[in-house]
């Protein structure tokens, strides 16, 4: 785990340990299917969550499928 | 008759009613009201994971990607670019390339975006998407929309969540005579008699959420609206009758016994 950066997660300043987007699915907890992850407005493929590191002040949207007509 | 089958982009259907998922009181609900209304394709909403709260139930949990086609929306969308954010995501997240397109105008009346519609339609289809849009019942800008390459045009029938019915039956008509894609009216139906209705004047298939899940049965309006998008298509295809002025005997009007 990287030294602890504050990313723009969701519409709100988070403190986080993980230094990529792979660890930043662990370290929240949720499983990597079904979601999808924008970083900095830039759609990024399940596939490189591993490479994809994360740095301070990082805007990220972590979006899943609800109900909707 | 020979199997008439939904045919909209790359995909195929038996079904002709397609359903929303979302006002239901609980997934368990949704699920059960879907497998009533035998519809294949759900439209999703696409919303930020709840970082708080990580563990709840996903709707995709009870509603199976494999057995439905997922038809992720732009709902709560009012311009193009946040409409492509959403898809592009959508796409990431579940492979789906199959989209609804909604870009509304305001918040009262939930009236599309004519102009942010199209905006996003283009960048959509050039990303090669296949795009069924929700549009206004204008026969002019549906036909902009099927020349920039949208797979499906999906008229409203009256105002989102109405339950209004059919405000103009007229334009859905020449909507559909000069349609090469297919035409899916979406939003407005409340009730069985305007699915039947939309199918009976042409419609390719009927796009319907809130009418079920705000039903007192859902499962049961499920079944109706089934049943009236098929009565209303087979209606069509058979082609009604004429209207007439006047009365026209039924029974023919000769060899009456006191004759």
């Amino acid at each position: 785990m990287a030294d602890k950066i504050t990313i723009h997660l969701n519409g709100e300043d988070r403190t986080v340990h993980a230094g990529s987007l792979s660890e930043l699915v662990v370290e929240l907890g949720l499983e990597k299917r079904m979601i999808a992850i924008e970083c900095n407005l830039e759609v990024v493929p399940k596939s490189e969550y591993d490479a994809t590191l994360l740095k301070e002040g990082d805007r990220i949207e972590l979006v899943h499928m609800i109900g909707g007509g | 008759m020979s199997e008439d089958i939904f045919k909209v982009g790359s995909f195929e259907f038996k079904s002709r009613l397609i359903v929303g998922s979302g006002k239901y009181k609980d997934f368990q609900t949704t699920k059960e009201a879907t497998e009533a209304s035998e519809a294949e394709m759900i439209t999703v909403a696409v919303r930020r994971v709840n970082i708080t709260d990580p563990g709840k139930e996903n709707l995709l949990d009870y509603i199976d990607p494999k057995k439905y086609t997922i038809l992720p929306n732009t709902a709560g969308c009012f311009n193009a670019e946040d409409a492509v954010r959403t898809l592009r995501l959508a796409r990431e997240a579940g492979g789906w390339n199959l989209v609804k397109l909604e870009v509304l105008g305001d918040t009262q009346t939930l009236y599309p975006n004519v102009v942010e519609t199209i905006k996003a339609a283009e960048t959509l289809v050039a990303e090669n998407f296949e795009v069924m849009v929700y549009t206004n019942d204008d026969p002019i800008v549906a036909t902009r929309l099927e020349e920039i390459g949208c797979v499906a045009v999906m008229p409203l029938g009256n105002p989102i969540g109405s339950g209004r019915g059919l405000a103009n039956p007229f334009n859905i008509r020449v909507i559909k005579e000069r349609a090469n894609v297919p035409i899916v009216v979406d939003a407005g139906i409340g009730t069985a008699s305007d699915a039947a209705k939309a199918m009976e004047l042409g419609a390719d298939a009927a796009l319907i959420n809130t009418a079920i899940a705000e039903a007192k049965d859902e499962c049961l309006m499920a079944r109706a609206m089934r049943d009236a998008v098929r009565a209303g298509r087979m209606a069509y295809l058979a082609g009604r009758m004429p209207k007439r002025a006047f009365a026209s005997a039924s029974s023919p009007t000769e060899g009456y016994i006191w004759d």
